[in-house]
């Protein structure tokens, strides 16, 4: 079992300036979607984006207790973007 | 990791143009995350998928881990390049990037 506003702070800790959204997707603490907007994602591929998430992520995943992190990485830019389309 | 393992998904990878790692089979998958990778490859246009099971292989399991430099399960390599798993498999497939990959 893991809180949400765990995931965020170990988040947080290593993206400093990061936009941060953590949801427990079931409410049974191990299945969760987090949307993380950061600057630094600028240039950087997918898998580089999601691995710099998993990277503070890794004691909980290796664990089993974190099972299941469902992802979305944006650059700001690339998320106002997005917002606009949804609009 | 051993330099067999190593030396062993080097050539899974090499040797078919679409792989995945997974939790159970294409036609069984183990677990969601599983199924929507391998659905999302056949909507892209993947008919030719070679499946490697780790449930099957604790060894594998944690081995592929270490390999791409990723946590968790499924992992998707195309054309022997690491791909990600079933977000960015999803994200790539609604920008119509992942039917590109496929077609090589």
């Amino acid at each position: 079992m893991i809180a949400a506003h765990e995931i965020e702070r170990a988040i947080a800790q290593a993206l400093p300036g990061a936009q941060i959204e953590v949801v427990d997707t079931r409410g049974t603490g191990d299945h969760f979607r987090a949307r993380v907007v950061y600057p630094g994602f600028a240039g950087k591929t997918m898998v580089e984006q999601h691995q710099m998430v998993y990277a503070p992520l890794r004691p909980y995943l290796d664990s089993g207790e974190l099972h299941a992190l469902a992802l979305e990485t944006y650059t700001p830019e690339e998320w106002e973007a997005r917002k606009g389309n949804r609009r | 990791m051993t330099e067999e393992l190593k030396k062993w998904i080097d050539e899974a990878i090499a040797k078919d143009r679409v792989v995945i790692f997974m939790k159970g089979s294409l036609h069984f998958p183990m677990c969601g995350f599983s199924r929507a990778a391998v659905e999302t490859l056949r909507a892209a246009g993947a008919t030719e998928i070679a499946a490697y099971n780790v449930l099957e292989n604790p060894e594998l399991r944690e081995g592929i881990k270490v390999y791409s430099n990723w946590p968790t399960i499924p992992q998707v390599y195309i054309d022997g390049k690491f791909i990600g798993g079933s977000d960015i498999l999803r994200e790539l497939h609604e920008r119509g990037e992942l039917a590109r990959l496929i077609r090589g």
